[in-house]
């Protein structure tokens, strides 16, 4: 326990000295604050945007329907992927049909699927769930085979031969005996899920944070920009914190098995 | 009736490759319904290879099994193995691991809960139903998996060098315990193991095999005198003290000690 106040102290000492330095920068005038808009600025803009409506909606409600398209993306992206790992892992012929595609897919990034999305499913919701969706698909199916593919065959074995169908086999033995690997699957997953989204709202949608970003950089507002900037961050950094929490739960409760 | 007929098989792994082997090589035997076989033989000689062919878990490349009178086509509740992995799930419950097989039969919660109580009452651990497999020790584990198996009430049990992960004392009471649950409710049983004492007292009659390529070298039949000295009935270290015991042990001794010589 002693290590970690001098520890905290040095992360203080450093988010003080990086935001006075910001400030410091810009007061003394050594850049325009139209190029560098202050933390000060930020701080005034983001208030702002909290209490008084900006492209058509609070600040808050802007990173409500951000979170609600990421939830949508990346649930489906689970929803189809683990259970596609799963088979993978299982049957030697699914992953033999299924693996070409997946790894021609693989290195198309996100937003290279922004002009089909837009394409197939419009510039609302869908559009934006399929460009988060191909981002944090991956992941979700490479985990799944991984951690399939190294449950014991003796497991698999013992509940075939005590009668259980492939759905249970699944559901019973493959799903919770992959779980470790899943969960952190889907923590890289919601990583870059959250990215995709914002790459996908400064495009086809008009709403959410990524939008707020590309309204503030027209309005020539850098410091909307900014504040943008700082919500996406947070919001990725609570996403991230609450898989890092299931991870280790999952890993601290199976580690003891 | 669940007798096992192995009707001239041969297993050959990597048939049709590069380098195909043969592991198995003509084995014609027949384990009768209810009957007890001890499975020995020096390692390698193909004693898992059998019994996981039996268990539908691994192909067969001329002949074929039948189980009942139907050919073995797959894994199936009819057939439980005993893993000498114990391979119970990590993430469920001592009940929950003995009820599995269970469920895939569609037995009813009161079934279920009554085999529970069963099992935990013969295998002397009452009040561990609530307990995970890392919280118990080797010998409970293996108990598990055993009570699985038999609440899965299989015509056949499948066991694979179930003792072989446990102490000397451990093992003992497992060896006592499987003679007094395999008399209250007789099952079909193959159990490989490589100790020729165990091999002797748990069985009917136990099987020798030989290697390269694996085949049966003789059946020595226990039965009859287990039956006429009422084994059953005696501590283990009794009945190993018994000169129709010795004789026999030695008879199976000296039929894979003649193996060996045979590969060196
Ligand atoms: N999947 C496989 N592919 C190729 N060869 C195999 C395979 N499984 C087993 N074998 C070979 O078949 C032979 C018999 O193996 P098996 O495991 O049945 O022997 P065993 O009698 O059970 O030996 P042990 O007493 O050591 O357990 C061995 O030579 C082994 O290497
Ligand atoms: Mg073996």
């Amino acid at each position: 326990m002693k290590r970690r106040i001098p520890l905290l102290a040095y992360s203080i000492a450093s988010l003080v000295l990086f935001f006075g330095g910001w400030q410091a920068v810009v007061s003394a005038g050594l850049v325009s604050s139209f190029v560098l808009p202050s933390p000060i600025d930020v701080i005034d803009r983001t208030i702002t945007m909290m209490i008084r409506p900006f492209a058509g909606a609070l600040l808050w409600e802007h990173a409500l329907s951000s979170i609600g398209r990421f939830l949508g993306g990346f649930g489906l992206a689970a929803a189809i992927g683990i259970p596609l790992g799963l088979m993978m892992g299982r049957f030697r012929l699914l992953e033999d049909i299924v693996t070409p595609l997946f790894e021609g897919y693989r290195y198309v990034a996100p937003l290279a699927w922004v002009p089909f999305a837009a394409l197939w499913f419009g510039t609302g919701i869908g559009g934006a769930i399929m460009v988060i969706f191909t981002g944090a698909f991956a992941p979700c199916v490479i985990n799944a085979y991984r951690g399939a593919r190294l449950v014991d065959r003796h497991l698999i074995e013992a509940a075939q031969t005590h009668g259980a169908s492939e759905l249970r086999i699944g559901w019973e033995v493959l799903l919770p005996g992959a779980l470790p690997s899943i969960v952190a699957g889907l923590r890289i997953s919601a990583g870059l899920g959250w990215q995709s989204l914002i790459g996908a709202e400064l495009i086809v949608v008009s709403s959410g944070i990524g939008y707020v970003m590309i309204q503030g950089q027209s309005n020539l507002s850098p410091e909307t920009v900014v504040t943008s900037m700082l919500v996406i961050g947070l919001v990725g950094l609570a996403i991230d914190f609450g898989l890092r929490a299931a991870e280790t739960a999952v890993r601290r409760k199976w580690e003891g098995q | 009736m669940s007798e096992i007929v192995i009707d001239n098989i041969t297993k050959i792994f990597g048939e049709g490759g590069a380098k195909p082997f043969t592991a198995i090589k003509d084995v014609d035997f027949h384990v009768k319904d209810r009957e007890f076989i001890s499975v020995v033989g020096p390692s390698g000689c193909g004693k898992t290879t059998l019994m996981r062919m039996v268990a539908g878990l691994e192909t067969v490349s001329r002949g074929e099994i039948r189980v009942a009178g139907k050919p073995v086509k797959g894994p199936g509740p009819d057939r439980a193995v005993v893993f000498q992995q114990f391979a119970l799930f990590p993430w469920k419950t001592v009940r929950e691991n003995i009820v599995f097989g269970m469920r895939s039969k569609g037995a009813s919660k009161a079934e279920r809960d009554k085999a529970v109580h069963h099992y935990l009452t013969l295998m002397k651990m009452e009040g561990t139903e609530d307990k995970y497999p890392h919280q118990l020790s080797g010998g409970m584990q293996q108990r598990v998996a055993i009570a699985r198996s038999y609440a899965t009430d299989p015509g056949v049990l499948l066991m694979d060098e179930p003792f072989g992960a446990l102490d000397a004392q451990t093992r003992t009471i497992m060896q006592e315990e499987l003679v007094r649950v395999s008399k209250d409710n007789p099952r079909t049983v193959m159990f490989i193991t490589h100790s020729v004492e165990e091999a002797v007292y748990l069985a009917d009659r136990v099987v020798v095999m030989g290697r390269n390529p694996g085949h049966i070298r003789e059946v020595i039949d226990v039965a009859q005198t287990r039956q006429a000295e009422k084994w059953s009935e005696e501590p283990i270290d009794d009945v190993m003290e018994k000169s129709s015991f010795t004789h026999l042990r030695g008879q199976v001794w000296r039929l894979l000690r003649e193996q060996m010589g045979d590969d060196m």
